[in-house]
């Protein structure tokens, strides 16, 4: 079931790129080119073809490890992206723990103490953290950070402080979605007869929303966080603009304005197998934190 | 061991309950549910509370747990005594210790009381881990001494709650409330939500499990016949007060309230297939909006104007047979149709 | 005679119920007071971009050049300061808006149009049509929005419409889920059936059946996705990628801004405040209509 969602992915990508793509022969050749040396070049470059054909001959490649050749570095694209990649999966992970050591505490908060002052400024936070653009938050805390307070650097890759800046950015927009989140859920649970049997057993009133109540207010949280990680990769894209991060986002972004075809394909590819990989493992995370589906999975 | 429990339990009794009232105080209105209750119940004795739906035993069962949710419910009580202790301004640390330690309550239904993602063993060993202040092994021994004692096959501690059945959820709910042998159970209807042969069968088991560790109970179900199986003494209860109260002998054989009286003909007769079903007619009234006088009189075959004016005080008439009807007042020689016999 | 009386009572009747429904809405809604503040916030934004070019002469107040005046912070005759070029920057925030709000609107229009007609098919046919549907759903859905957007526009080229096709395509995913979702509860009631055996034929059952039991959940969609629509072509600007200059778009206005970031903060400033009120002012109004249109939710 996955792989024909795969090959569909894949399909999909290489026709849009494929329409962008023009005719590619006279960015990689020069201006100075003969007539016979692009024909030639179109031969090598694999341009003749049905869009189908040449699709199938590029899954080929593909799972040999071969992603072609960027147009403007010349350098294998597979091995660009790999380089790269690091760096988005580094600041995407960073990203997401900043966003649940906000939203969780925040969520609970407002769920404890519901309809009441610190539930409705966690909710107005939550809100404006979702309707803020994140290049926009970037910028703003680069300019209070960065050059007016000088405590973190403004751009660039090197040691942990230049990765505090983009990973705030990103974690926030999903910070905002994940108060939410956490609050209802929270909600729901408190209702539950099961606490009130754990109230009646002399389980101390922290105890029961930290341990009872929480473990099951964590496990819908958890399928969100495995839907929102395409959208940590979406936010990492601008971010890593924002603060010229070396990631797989700004390498799409720099290759688009180069139209450098072959490396955008490539790394669109790579990073949507990348999300379906990430959300098969929270699936099977989420079987082992919830007994019930377990039970399904282990009869 | 024993002969310590025998002294102090001759001294007070195990649960004494003075003026308690709980009202919610909502955007709607305020909801009166208990309006000035009385009980005491004594060690090792069963009292069965009684009453429809609505008539607040679970509030006032909620109420000596102090489990009443705060906005909106308030509690009033002149005293709240479980085994000799006022329960009343108890800080919640202290109130942490009593609960599940000297009075535990298990609940209706069985099939919302646990926690899914916990085992049922983790479930039985926290209240002893809590209380008896064991480690975590030996909690979780002695919660598979608990699980044999109430019937399961102490392996299956290592399961969790939506692998049991509902019958078999509710001995594990009896297993938790009684894992710290506590002085007093609460239990709120606990098998109405479950089959009639399972129904006897947990029954059974509690009836067991109180006579071996000495437990007092008190049953709260709306089944006379529950009532006459476990309990030694019944106050009924109808709109927030007790409208009778006394031993099961008392109340069965010589009832006195009309209300109660309406209860017992409400049953229907397996030897008198042909006779009629004599129902209670109307409704019972809005906690929100009670009746000036007697919350009964609306509905009373024997309700007179008196009886509309005032709320009829819970007066003795004989032994430990107590009647809150104006009728008994004004009129010694009063009887209901139940009472001729 | 008794035919044509017969038909303006039943759609007598339908007005009177849909009227009805409306009103208890309203009612609703108007007990929400972030709601309320968001139709506000919204009709004033959307007032002012339907004047703005009476207020506004576009060639000499939005894209006209004057280097003298260049880079002034915000003062009484220009409230929001001016750009690089010497353009009012209030005056391009407000013409903006025309921008953002098209781009989003449309977007969304076009997502809500292409996915509840193939949500509400797929749900309706069922069988092989509704799985190929809804994999080709979970496909758009495993690649980041942004990268999606980026690469429609890559390939169909830099311009105004062809952002909202970007955009639009990226936002249809949810309204395909929305509308099968809505259609699956629905199709086994009895008036389907009935319309049905009376030879009424699919499509148009679908239409006047089924749908308008989607509406509310449509319209709450709706009104969320033209938020992140707004985002993502404000994202799309900042790239490079959305709108073309010299149009004031809110998004490309942050990104010359951002040049100027040191040492002329207030450019990165006020655009992005306009990004924030607008898109808050969709999530209230949003939110507000979920609440009210839908029964179950308890506070």
């Amino acid at each position: 079931m996955l792989i024909p969602v795969l090959l569909g992915v894949a399909f999909i990508i290489f026709a849009i790129m494929d329409v962008a793509d023009g005719d590619p022969v006279y960015q990689v050749a020069g201006p100075d080119a003969t007539e016979e040396q692009l024909v030639v070049l179109r031969e090598e470059m694999g341009l003749n073809g049905s869009l189908v054909e040449r699709y199938f001959k590029y899954i080929l490649k593909l799972l040999k490890g071969d992603l072609g050749t960027s147009y403007i570095s010349k350098m294998d694209v597979m091995q660009l992206y790999m380089q790269r990649l690091p760096y988005t999966l580094k600041l995407a992970f960073l990203a997401m723990v900043v966003a649940v050591a906000i939203s969780v505490p925040l969520g609970i908060v407002a769920a404890i103490n519901q309809n009441t002052i610190k539930d409705t400024i966690a909710m107005i936070l939550a809100l404006i953290g979702l309707s803020m653009p994140n290049f926009w938050l970037g910028l703003l805390l680069m300019l209070l950070f960065s050059l007016k307070l000088g405590w973190l650097p403004s751009g660039g890759a090197e040691g942990f402080a230049s990765v505090i800046l983009p990973a705030v950015t990103v974690g926030v927009g999903l910070a905002a979605l994940l108060t939410r989140t956490t609050r209802s859920s929270m909600l729901d649970v408190l209702r539950q007869d099961y606490l009130r049997t754990a109230r009646a057993k002399g389980v101390s009133e922290h105890r029961v929303v930290y341990h009872h109540a929480l473990r099951n207010a964590l496990i819908p949280i958890i399928t969100i966080f495995g839907v929102q990680f395409s959208n940590v990769l979406g936010g990492s894209v601008l971010a890593e603009t924002v603060f010229a991060w070396p990631g797989v986002g700004r390498l799409v972004v720099d290759a688009i304005g180069q139209r450098d075809i072959p490396t955008v394909t490539g790394a669109l590819i790579m990073t949507t197998m990348l999300v379906t990989i990430v959300n098969l493992v929270v699936d099977i995370v989420y079987a082992f934190v919830d007994p019930r589906i377990k039970a399904q999975y282990t009869k | 061991m024993e002969e310590e429990n025998k002294k102090n339990t001759e001294e007070h009794d195990i649960l004494n309950i003075e003026n308690l009232t709980v009202r919610f105080e909502t955007e709607d209105g305020v909801v009166h549910a208990v309006n000035g209750i009385d009980l005491k119940l004594g060690y090792r004795k069963t009292l069965g509370l009684v009453g429809e739906t609505g008539a607040g035993k679970t509030t006032t069962a909620l109420a000596m747990l102090r489990l009443v949710p705060n906005p909106p419910g308030v509690v009033e009580c002149d005293r709240l005594e479980i085994d000799g202790k006022d329960v009343r301004d108890l800080s919640v640390n202290k109130l942490e210790q009593v609960r599940g330690k000297d009075i535990s309550m298990i609940f209706q239904d069985p099939m919302t009381a646990l926690n899914p993602v916990f085992t049922v063993g983790e479930q039985i060993a926290e209240s002893i881990e809590i209380h008896e202040k064991l480690s975590k092994e030996k909690s979780l021994e002695k919660a598979g001494d608990m699980l044999e004692m109430v019937g399961i096959p102490r392996q299956r501690a290592n399961e969790y709650p939506h692998q049991f059945s509902g019958g078999m959820k509710q001995r594990v709910v009896i297993a938790i409330a009684l894992a710290c042998n506590p002085k007093l159970l609460i239990a709120d209807e606990p098998t109405t939500a479950l089959d009639v042969t399972i129904q006897a069968q947990v029954l059974e088991l509690m009836n067991e499990l109180k006579e071996k560790y000495n437990t007092s109970m008190i049953m709260i179900t709306h089944d006379l016949g529950i009532v006459a199986e476990v309990c030694d003494d019944v106050a009924v209860m109808y709109a927030g007060r007790i409208v009778e109260q006394g031993s099961l002998e008392e109340v069965y054989s010589d009832t006195k309230h009309p209300y109660t009286e309406g209860l017992f003909n409400s049953l229907p007769n397996i030897k008198n297939r042909q006779r009629m079903l004599k129902p209670i007619h109307g409704l019972m009234p809005d906690p929100s909006n009670l009746p000036k006088g007697c919350a009964f009189a609306p509905r009373c075959n024997y309700a007179t104007d008196a009886c509309k004016e005032a709320v009829p005080k819970l007066l003795c008439v004989k032994g430990t047979h107590k009647v809150a009807c104006s009728r008994y007042e004004s009129d010694p020689n009063f009887v209901i149709e139940r009472g001729k016999k | 005679m008794a035919e044509a009386s017969n038909k303006n009572e039943i759609r007598a009747s339908k007005l009177y119920k849909k009227r009805s429904s409306l009103e208890m809405v309203w009612r609703q809604l108007r007990k929400n007071k972030g709601a309320l503040l968001g139709l506000f916030l919204l009709i004033i934004i959307i007032i002012g971009a339907l004047i703005a070019p009476f207020i506004y002469d576009y060639k000499t107040d939005v894209i006209g050049m004057n280097v003298r005046q260049r880079m002034q912070w915000p003062s009484l005759q220009h409230i929001c300061g001016t750009d690089d070029l010497g353009r009012d920057i209030f005056a391009r925030i407000v013409y903006g808006a025309r921008y953002s709000l098209a781009v989003g609107f449309i977007a969304v229009i076009i997502a809500l149009i292409v996915g509840t007609a193939l949500g509400a098919t797929a749900g309706y046919i069922g069988g092989v049509f509704e799985n190929v549907v809804m994999r080709i759903c979970d496909i758009f859905s495993s690649i980041p929005s942004v990268l999606m957007a980026i690469a429609v526009v890559s390939a169909l080229g830099k311009s105004t419409l062809n952002l909202m096709l970007a955009v639009g395509i990226s936002s249809t995913a949810p309204f395909v889920r929305v509308a099968r979702a809505a259609v699956l509860m629905v199709r086994g009631e009895e008036y389907v059936e009935a319309a049905c055996a009376i030879g009424q034929p699919g499509w148009k059952t679908v239409i006047v059946h089924i749908l308008p039991n989607c509406v509310s959940q449509i319209i709450v969609q709706a009104t969320l996705r033209v938020g992140s629509a707004i985002i993502s072509a404000a994202q799309l600007s900042f790239l490079g990628l959305g709108v073309p200059a010299p149009a004031p778009e809110w998004g490309s206005m942050l990104s010359a801004g951002r040049l100027y970031i040191r040492d002329y903060s207030y450019m990165t400033l006020f655009p992005g405040i306009a990004i924030m009120i607008t898109v808050l002012a969709l999530n209230l109004l949003g939110d507000g209509l979920r609440d009210a249109l839908d029964p179950k939710l308890k506070r």
